[in-house]
């Protein structure tokens, strides 16, 4: 009878979200103080929205891209890129709204790439965004000349450090796309589609989906995604730096995605417990910046936390627990 | 900028950098190959160009070699500029160790070789010197001045440290503790990795803020490179606080950056890595070749302080036209 509500009522990864949130209350107080400052909410909880919201961005398109049996290694060279991109055009002088388009469009060439290598070439996932990976970063560098591009244009700036309603502008604009990504794949076939793919490509192109198209698309949206994570970082530290913006990030991001239950094997997925997984990971973060531990412990005590919530994930200590029972090879449409 | 104006800076800057004196009358014509890592960042960018300026003020004629860092493209240039007949080789290089065989081939050719900004496990007498700065002194002096500053006050500080277990941070970590150490007004509260990126520091500094009572009980920031202290100083600008009054910020390396961060009045000093590597080594190279002088097996650059009465708009101008 209680593993039904617990079923119901709760999900892993929402439990490990509480769980980690409760572990940073207990090692520091004031986590959950919230205050009200120059018109904005300040304090630890509104860090992780803040600082989480980049990965978050990447995880939705990342989500996408492992439903189809892939992955994207190649989204944190991206966000260089396009950070890059729409620091320099800035700091020539264009416009805000030219410049962020011009890094989006960069983003969206980068997926297309991407997309073109998997599904036209079949090069395999990870081997194709291998590619870029290591490209993308070089790219970066050459458009910022191994500087820093540094930057005071207010609109930019806006978009990484200001806020709406009092939130941080970057957690505002990771929720509206998950929100549209959600919307755009459950309340069409798209979703559907996606997981067809990752469970059997053959037999989903021979019942009559066109698999190719659908692959590049979600390889765009992957780009995508990180040409927007690639802005806010930017304009978050007002300048372009290429060789770090986004460093290690697509491995947080696939991380996240794991985390929120979407298997590497593709099929069933979830993006809005993959935006769960990223806010996993950046409370571990924020908790451990707040709890002051020593920096040498730092990836130890979130090494420890990631096995601990990937074990209650695991089918078989799911069982033993009683928490849940995961059919997870079963593509269930809603 | 435009062109001549670059090269009117370039060209003061070089002649005022140098003492150009001595090593003019030697080294002029000399053929001078010279391994860089790559550009992965301002300072090395920086390094490059102000090595390029210095052999043009010397009548040096400087053949360049980007490694892309990677050692088996360094080798490849060392061996390359043996087989040109060089006359003497600067090596910046991208690691410690696997540089035996190599230097014992330029030795051979009797072509002295001088490192750069790094040094290599290889037996002393393959290479002429090397040219590094003191990452302990650097923290010294940052902490020296932090000392000097707060005076019997006392200063709660929040150390943001560069990327853990590496040399830059284990230096400069124990050189500023060794500066504060016996005074007992000022004390490190909180010390976390930044990783030495400006992403990094910013977050890092938000968390200390929340931790410390809303920035309140923080003193002073101290940050192992300045890319980290500009992130702090957004952070604690968000914060509602001021940079440089309600909390002071001092930091190594000096990019441009963080000079126009004192022009605003954001940050309180800077410790300069300098670029000038090549300055120093020209200057040994040149009495080498004059009278067989052997410098000493390490020379140390001058770790300077900048402070907002620098002339920190004149600085940022100089270094920015340097590439950094």
């Amino acid at each position: 009878m209680k593993r039904l509500q617990l079923e119901r009522l709760a999900n892993p990864q929402l439990l490990a979200l509480v769980a980690v949130l409760l572990i940073n209350w207990l090692l520091f107080p004031n986590f959950f103080r919230i205050t009200w400052q120059d018109g904005r909410l300040f304090g630890s909880v509104i860090d992780v929205l803040n600082r989480g919201a980049p990965v978050a961005i990447l995880a939705v398109g990342m989500t996408a891209v492992i439903a189809t049996k892939g992955v994207d290694l190649s989204v944190g060279a991206i966000m260089a890129v396009c950070g890059a991109v729409a620091a320099t055009m800035v700091v020539a002088g264009y416009p805000t709204p030219v410049a962020v388009l011009a890094a989006l469009c960069v983003g969206l060439v980068c997926g297309l790439w991407n997309g073109f290598l998997v599904a036209v070439l079949d090069i395999q996932p990870i081997v194709a965004t291998l590619v870029l990976m290591v490209a993308g970063r070089g790219i970066a560098q050459l458009i910022t000349e191994g500087s820093i591009v540094t930057f005071n244009e207010p609109s930019l700036i806006f978009i990484g450090t200001g806020s709406f309603l009092g939130f941080p502008m970057a957690a505002v604009i990771a929720v509206v796309l998950m929100i549209l990504v959600t919307l755009l794949v459950r309340r069409t076939a798209i979703g559907l589609f996606i997981q067809a793919i990752g469970v059997n490509r053959a037999a989903a192109s021979l019942a009559g989906i066109h698999s190719r198209m659908l692959l590049v698309l979600v390889y765009a949206l992957s780009g995508f995604c990180a040409a927007i994570a690639g802005v806010i970082v930017a304009a978050d530290i007002r300048g372009a730096d290429a060789n770090n913006s986004g460093l290690w990030l697509e491995l947080d991001a696939i991380l996240a995605v794991v985390i929120g239950g979407t298997s590497l094997l593709g099929g069933k997925f979830s993006i809005p417990l993959a935006v769960v997984g990223a806010l996993i990971i950046q409370a571990m973060n924020t908790g451990i910046l707040v709890s002051g531990f020593r920096p040498e412990f730092n990836l130890i005590v979130k090494a420890g936390m990631i096995i601990l919530i990937l074990m209650l994930q695991s089918p078989l200590v799911g069982t033993a627990l009683g928490f849940f029972k995961r059919d997870s090879r079963q593509a269930t449409p809603k | 900028m435009n062109i001549i104006s670059k090269l009117a800076i370039a060209a003061s800057l070089a002649t005022a950098l140098t003492s150009v004196t001595i090593a003019q009358d030697n080294l002029q014509g000399l053929v001078v190959g010279f391994s860089q890592i790559g550009s992965e960042s301002g300072w090395r960018a920086a390094e490059t160009s102000v090595t390029k300026q210095q052999a043009e003020a010397l009548g040096v004629d400087l053949k360049f070699a980007d490694a892309q860092q990677k050692q088996e493209n360094q080798i490849k240039a060392i061996r390359g500029f043996i087989a040109q007949g060089v006359d003497a080789i600067l090596v910046a290089p991208v690691v410690a160790t696997g540089w035996d065989d190599v230097l014992a081939e330029a030795k051979e050719a009797e072509i002295p070789v001088l490192l750069l900004d790094r040094g290599v496990d290889a037996p002393e007498d393959l290479y002429l010197t090397m040219v590094a700065s003191d990452q302990v002194l650097e923290g010294r002096v940052a902490g020296d001045w932090l000392v000097a500053d707060v005076g019997d006050a006392d200063c709660k500080v929040v150390e943001l440290q560069g990327t853990v277990g590496s040399t830059p941070a284990i230096n400069r970590k124990q050189g500023f503790e060794e500066a504060i150490a016996g005074h007992d007004n000022i004390s490190i509260i909180r010390s976390q990795t930044g990783d030495f990126t400006r992403a990094k520091g910013k977050e890092v500094m938000e968390g200390f803020i929340k931790a410390e009572n809303g920035g309140a009980d923080i003193c002073a920031v101290y940050a192992h490179n300045d890319d980290m202290a500009v992130g702090a100083i957004q952070a604690i600008k968000d914060a509602g606080l001021k940079p440089g009054t309600d909390i002071k910020v001092v930091s190594i390396d000096g990019v441009p950056d963080i000079f126009s961060a004192m022009v605003a009045g954001e940050a309180n000093a800077t410790v300069e890595l300098t670029p000038n590597m090549a300055g120093p080594a020209f200057e040994a190279l040149a009495a080498y070749l004059k009278d067989g002088t052997v410098p000493p097996k390490t020379i140390i650059t001058e770790s300077k302080l900048y402070t907002p009465a620098d002339d920190p708009q004149g600085e940022y101008d100089t270094r920015k036209s340097l590439g950094y």
